[in-house]
Parts: C-alpha cells; sequence; structure tokens
C-alpha cells in the first residue's frame, strides 16, 4: 500500500480513539441517566435513541430534546457532553488540516503521482538527473524529436520552471529530490524498462558518480551520459564504462583549438553540433598567430593543454601570484586593464580569450582588448546564464557557455551514435575539404538550423526496404534522398557517412547499394527525416520512388498491367 | 515494559473477553445477553481498529483485518437489535436475538485470531 495513507491512519490514531471515547461515554450517561416521558413516568433511554440523539448533537445538528423533553439531569450531562464532542471533533480535523498543510505531506502527495505517471510511460525515455541550463535544452530539444523524458532535480524552483513551460508537446514528470539517492533513481524509472539512457547533469560531480554507477550496475548496456569538472572523476566515470563523459572546459577547448588551426573544419563541427550555428563568413577572419589567455584556472588550462599540442604561440596572463610561473610568457594582472595587456603585446595577437570565472571581467577584458586591436578574434566565458543578454550584445567571436556546450555534446550523441565518430574521422581531413563539405552544407540548409540522424537498415526501423532487399531488388542510397512526394525532387539532405561492417565511409555515394544492417548519418532539415522515415517505412512509397509507378496490389490492376 | 504494548494487549484481549461474556448464554434468550457488555463490546473493538492503524508490517495487516471483520460483525449486530427493538414495533423475537448472537460469536473468532496473532507477535520477539 501507499505511504500517504499510512502517514494519514498514523496521525489519526489519537483523535479516532479520542472521537470513539467521547461518543461512547456521552452515549452510556444518556442510557443510565433516569428521565421522564409525556405522562410523566419514569424512562430509561435506549441505546438507539441515545446514539441518535449524540449523533445530531455532536455533529451540531441539533434536532431539539427526543424522544420527550429532557430532565434537569438530562440537561446537565447534555451541556457536558456538547463541549466534549465539539472538542473531539476540533481536534480530528485540525488533526487532519495540520497533516494536509504540511511540506511533508505535499512533497509525499507530488512523489506518488510522480511515480505513477513514470509508470504509465509506454514510449522509451531518457532519465534527466538536473535541469539547469543543460538539462532543459536537452529536455525540449528532445521532446521536438518526440522523445520523452523524466527529470529529477534538487531544487524545488527548476522543478516549478519544468512544470510550467508550455512548450513540449507532452508532460515531463518532475520530482524535487536528490538524484544521488538510490530509492530516488528508482521511482523515477531506472529500472524502468523503456528507460533508454540516463543523463547525469548536475553540478556536483559526486552525483553524477553515483548516478552513473547506480544505472551500469543495474543495466550496464544502458547508455549513461554524465558531466564533470575534474580529471579525476573523469577517469573514474570512465573506468566502469560511462558512455559519454563531458568536461565543459575540456571540450570548449578542444572547440576553440580547432578554430585556431582548422577554421572550416570547425565550422562543420560547429554546424553539425551547435543549433545555432556560425555564419561561413566568420571562417574568413585570421585565426593563425599569437593567442593571449586570460584566467589560468580549470578553462585556462584546458585551453593551454590543447593549444599546445597544436603548437599555437600562447600568452598567459593571470593574476593569482601563487601561479606556476614555469609557463612560457606568463604576465601578472587581471588583463581587464589596458596596461598588462599592452604587456602581454595585444597589438600584434590574433586572439584573445577571456576565460576568468567572472562575467563582468570577462567583457571588460574583451572590450578593452578590442580597442587596442580591432581586428582580434575574441572569446568571452560567460559564468551565469542569466546573464545571457548582455554576451550576446558583447560582439565576442565565441561566447563560452558550459551549460550549453554539455547539451550540444550530449545532444551530438543522443542524436546518433554516429556523430561522434564522423566528427572524429574527419579531423584527418584538411581544411580545403572540408570548406567543400561546408558550401555542400549551406546549400542544404540555407539559413534554417542543421539537423542531423541515422537510419539503420533492419527489420525494425526500416521494414520496406528490407522487404525491397528480399525481393532481389538493389536499393541505393539515393533513393532515400528523394522526395517521397515526387520522386523528380531531393529532399533536403545528404549523407555524411555510410557504416557498414566495421568501414566508416566518408561521404558515401549516392550509388552505393545498401545492404541489411547498414547505418546512415545524414544532416539536412530536420523535416527530411520524417519524409525519409515515411520511404523507409512505407513499401509502396519505396516501391514509387524506385520505378516511378504506384505498386498495384489487386488482382485487376495485375491482369491489366500483364496484357 | 512498554507502556504502548500494555495498552495495546490490553485493549485486544478486553475486546475478546467482552465478547466472549456477551456471547455465552441461551442463543436467542435475551435474558442471558446484557446490553450494555454489548455496548461495550462494539466500543472497545472500535478502539481496537484504531489502534491498529498505520502499522505497515505483515502482521500489522492481518491484526487490523480481523479488527475490520470483528467491528463489522458487531455493528451488523447492533444494527439487527435497533431495528428488532424499535423499528419492527413487535420488539425483541428470539429470532432476531439468535440472529445478534450468533453475528456476535462470529465477532469472537475474529477476536480470538486477533489473540492469536498477538500471541505469535510476542513470541516471535525474543527480546
Amino acid at each position: 500500500m501507499n505511504n500517504v495513507l499510512y502517514a494519514l491512519l498514523r496521525r489519526l490514531r489519537l483523535p479516532l480513539i479520542t472521537m470513539i471515547l467521547v461518543y461512547s461515554v456521552s452515549i452510556l450517561g444518556f442510557v443510565l441517566i433516569p428521565g421522564v416521558d409525556d405522562q410523566g413516568n419514569a424512562y430509561r433511554m435506549d441505546f438507539f435513541h441515545a446514539f441518535y440523539f449524540v449523533s445530531f448533537m455532536g455533529s451540531t445538528i441539533g434536532f431539539g430534546e427526543i424522544p420527550y423533553a429532557f430532565t434537569d439531569g438530562q440537561r446537565m450531562w447534555t451541556l457536558f457532553t456538547i463541549y466534549a464532542t465539539v472538542i473531539a471533533w476540533l481536534y480530528g480535523i485540525g488533526t487532519i488540516l495540520a497533516l494536509i498543510q504540511e511540506p511533508v505531506f505535499g512533497r509525499m502527495l507530488r512523489r506518488r503521482s510522480f511515480v505513477r505517471k513514470v509508470q504509465g510511460i509506454t514510449e522509451p525515455f531518457y532519465l534527466v538527473c538536473g535541469y539547469g541550463v543543460t538539462g532543459e535544452i536537452i529536455v525540449n530539444k528532445l521532446g521536438q524529436r518526440g522523445i520523452r523524458s523524466v527529470v529529477i532535480d534538487i531544487n524545488e524552483s527548476k522543478i516549478d520552471s519544468l512544470e510550467i513551460s508550455g512548450n513540449l508537446p507532452f508532460e515531463v514528470p518532475g520530482l524535487c529530490a536528490d538524484a544521488s539517492l538510490p530509492d530516488v533513481l528508482d521511482d523515477a524509472g531506472l529500472q524502468h524498462d523503456k528507460c533508454v539512457g540516463v543523463l547525469a547533469l548536475t553540478n556536483v560531480d559526486q552525483v553524477n558518480l553515483s548516478v552513473a554507477i547506480a544505472s551500469k550496475l543495474l543495466r550496464p548496456e544502458r547508455i549513461v551520459i554524465s558531466r564533470t569538472e575534474s580529471d579525476t572523476t573523469t577517469a573514474n566515470l570512465l573506468s566502469f564504462g560511462t558512455d559519454l563523459v563531458v568536461d565543459p572546459f575540456r571540450v570548449y577547448a578542444e572547440y576553440l583549438s580547432l578554430a585556431a588551426h582548422a577554421p572550416y573544419t570547425h565550422l562543420v563541427y560547429d554546424w553539425l553540433v551547435n543549433p545555432y550555428h556560425r555564419p561561413l563568413s566568420s571562417a574568413y577572419k585570421k585565426t593563425k598567430g599569437r593567442w593571449i589567455i586570460c584566467g589560468y584556472g580549470r578553462f585556462g588550462s584546458a585551453l593551454y593543454r590543447e593549444f599546445n599540442e597544436e603548437h599555437v604561440e600562447l600568452t598567459v596572463v593571470d593574476s593569482n601570484p601563487e601561479m606556476d610561473a614555469g609557463l612560457p610568457y606568463m604576465v601578472r594582472g587581471k588583463g581587464t586593464e589596458a596596461l598588462t595587456l599592452s604587456e602581454a603585446r595585444v597589438e600584434d595577437a590574433v586572439g584573445i580569450i577571456a576565460g576568468t570565472n567572472n562575467d563582468a571581467d570577462n567583457l571588460s577584458i574583451i572590450m578593452t582588448a578590442r580597442e587596442m586591436n580591432k581586428n582580434l578574434v575574441t572569446v568571452v566565458r560567460q559564468n551565469v546564464h542569466a546573464n545571457k543578454l548582455v554576451f550576446k550584445n558583447s560582439k565576442a567571436d565565441f561566447i563560452m557557455e558550459p551549460g550549453q556546450i554539455i547539451a550540444n555534446r550530449v545532444l551530438a550523441h543522443l542524436k546518433s551514435p554516429l556523430l561522434p565518430v564522423f566528427i572524429e574521422q574527419m579531423q584527418a581531413y584538411d581544411d580545403v575539404w572540408a570548406h567543400t563539405l561546408l558550401n555542400r552544407m549551406n546549400s542544404v540548409t540555407q539559413e534554417e538550423e542543421l539537423d542531423s540522424w541515422s537510419v539503420r537498415v533492419d527489420e525494425e526501423n526500416s521494414p520496406a526496404l528490407i522487404e525491397m532487399l528480399n525481393s532481389g531488388v538493389d536499393v541505393n542510397l539515393g533513393v532515400l534522398l528523394k522526395d517521397p512526394r515526387d520522386r523528380t525532387q531531393s529532399l533536403s539532405a545528404f549523407p555524411l557517412m555510410l557504416h557498414t561492417d566495421d568501414i566508416y565511409d566518408i561521404l558515401p555515394g549516392e550509388l552505393d547499394v545498401l545492404k541489411p544492417g547498414d547505418e546512415i548519418l545524414f544532416c539536412g532539415k530536420s523535416k527530411s527525416l520524417r519524409r525519409m522515415e515515411w520511404t523507409m517505412n512505407n513499401f509502396n512509397t519505396l516501391h514509387y520512388l524506385l520505378t516511378g509507378n504506384e505498386p498495384t496490389g489487386n488482382l485487376l490492376s495485375r491482369i491489366l498491367n500483364r496484357q | 515494559m512498554n507502556k504502548e504494548k500494555v495498552i495495546f494487549a490490553f485493549f485486544i484481549v478486553l475486546a475478546l473477553t467482552l465478547n466472549f461474556g456477551f456471547f455465552l448464554g441461551e442463543i436467542d434468550n435475551p435474558e442471558h445477553h446484557n446490553v450494555f457488555e454489548f455496548f461495550a463490546a462494539i466500543v472497545v473493538s472500535l478502539i481496537c481498529t484504531a489502534l491498529k492503524f498505520g502499522d505497515r508490517t505483515h502482521l500489522g495487516a492481518l491484526m487490523m483485518a480481523t479488527s475490520l471483520v470483528a467491528d463489522l460483525q458487531l455493528v451488523v449486530a447492533a444494527l439487527i437489535w435497533g431495528y428488532a427493538e424499535q423499528v419492527s414495533g413487535v420488539g425483541m423475537t428470539p429470532s432476531n436475538m439468535s440472529s445478534v448472537v450468533s453475528l456476535s460469536g462470529g465477532a469472537l473468532l475474529a477476536n480470538i485470531i486477533s489473540v492469536i496473532l498477538l500471541m505469535v507477535e510476542t513470541i516471535m520477539v525474543r527480546r
């Protein structure tokens, strides 16, 4: 049975016993006290009438003295019992009201309805622990793809904002609780059959760690993605098979270093993972040369490592006097003053990265630096999400916001496991290749968001394709790219990679013949995905695309066609 | 000695003894069955039920169930008694009396089970 009922009953034990005692004593009193009937004879009230009288008196209805007018002795007892029963009622009702108003009781009720909602989910869903900036973006994006999620956050206001946000097509169950507790995770569907992945996105590494461990212990094959902010936690998470560990500082450092040494490859990456992609023209800016990093904290040191690997020349600016002076080109100071910046020779640098943990300082750094050198590439770190408006108008070339970065990285992984593979493989190609690819992407999407997805040739995901292949017809990749409404038109998409028998074929040709078990990564406008699904699932559509004719199943047309 | 346990056991045993006292005697003879004893049996049985509220153990659930059975039997018996005395207009007949007493006999059985469960619980806790 459920907790709520038990709590209610346990609290009501004493008020109920009080009520029973008061009623029984009152009834007994009326039965024992002698009365006088309308003819003046002595009589004793029986239990039936005594119970009737006490019942309406106790509930203050008061039908009067029945069956006969009372004697003074009976009235004295009535006086006593009126107060006794009223007090007993007040006590009972007061206890119930107090219980209902208790926050604990409300939490229990909410927890119950949450558990019921989670158990009622019949579609695959993701369990999202932590509904901050990252969690919110991910839940929304998944929702737009029709994928459900369940949210846990320790902060009540976050759960409230989830409940009032109306931009999702379905309800997302949310619970305010500590995600590191196994029973909370269990209630949120950790053992649910339809839970396809667990995302540990809280800002406490320990909580993420315990969520990841709990999930990997219960179901080793299920996807677990965790964010982290320290290298020790990263190593720990990877040690037991966490599928993806996202360290925002490291991810952004890699991203920036790519921007510094291969601007077009960087843009391809950016377009694939970032919903608001940067314009093509931004790659024309000069990024090869000396960079300045202000603030050598977690972000600064991750950047330093990445840039060093790519042999980019660096100058570090930091005000911390305890900083290890072993770094080359170290300048002491905050970077907000022109003096420090000119000491760091901002005039002949190509870029400056304002990476301190203070938003106002960061903005001040890039504004001062830009005044000293107009052509500087500026990168600014945004620590507080609420400062979004100011940063948007800061005209910085790159804004680094940890929440958004983690969300992009996680979504890239969730969209298709092939996408990270593609991103890794494409780095082997040169910038010219990337430029061509970029032009192709641009012609497909124009100003819209570039989406990416993968399709699988198997019975479950593409029954029509399998049926066609089984009937001995060769289907090539290009068929999937035709518009199912008009085969002369093409969908706004193109294949990025074909995965067949452990071979990853980058940018496959449209004439490649599909085999069962193949997996193809596409990019393009997101509406093309729905049309493509149509082709893969509907045999008639596929037949039309291949031959230009509607397949005709009925007898009459078969006879007619034969002639 | 645990005061709560004493009170709990006291009421459960009292419910049984009162019920047994009322049940004794010829089944259809109103002279043998005291109405005050019946009233006391109902009140104590109700108190027992309230005392058993909120126990989440399996044994607690069983005891709660036996108590509810006893309440149900006694309340129905009280309804029959009230109907016979007040509503029927002929007063208490031997057939009505025998149904009241047989219903209380049923409640007696439920109370016996309740006491047995209480003993089981006591024996299980060897402290």
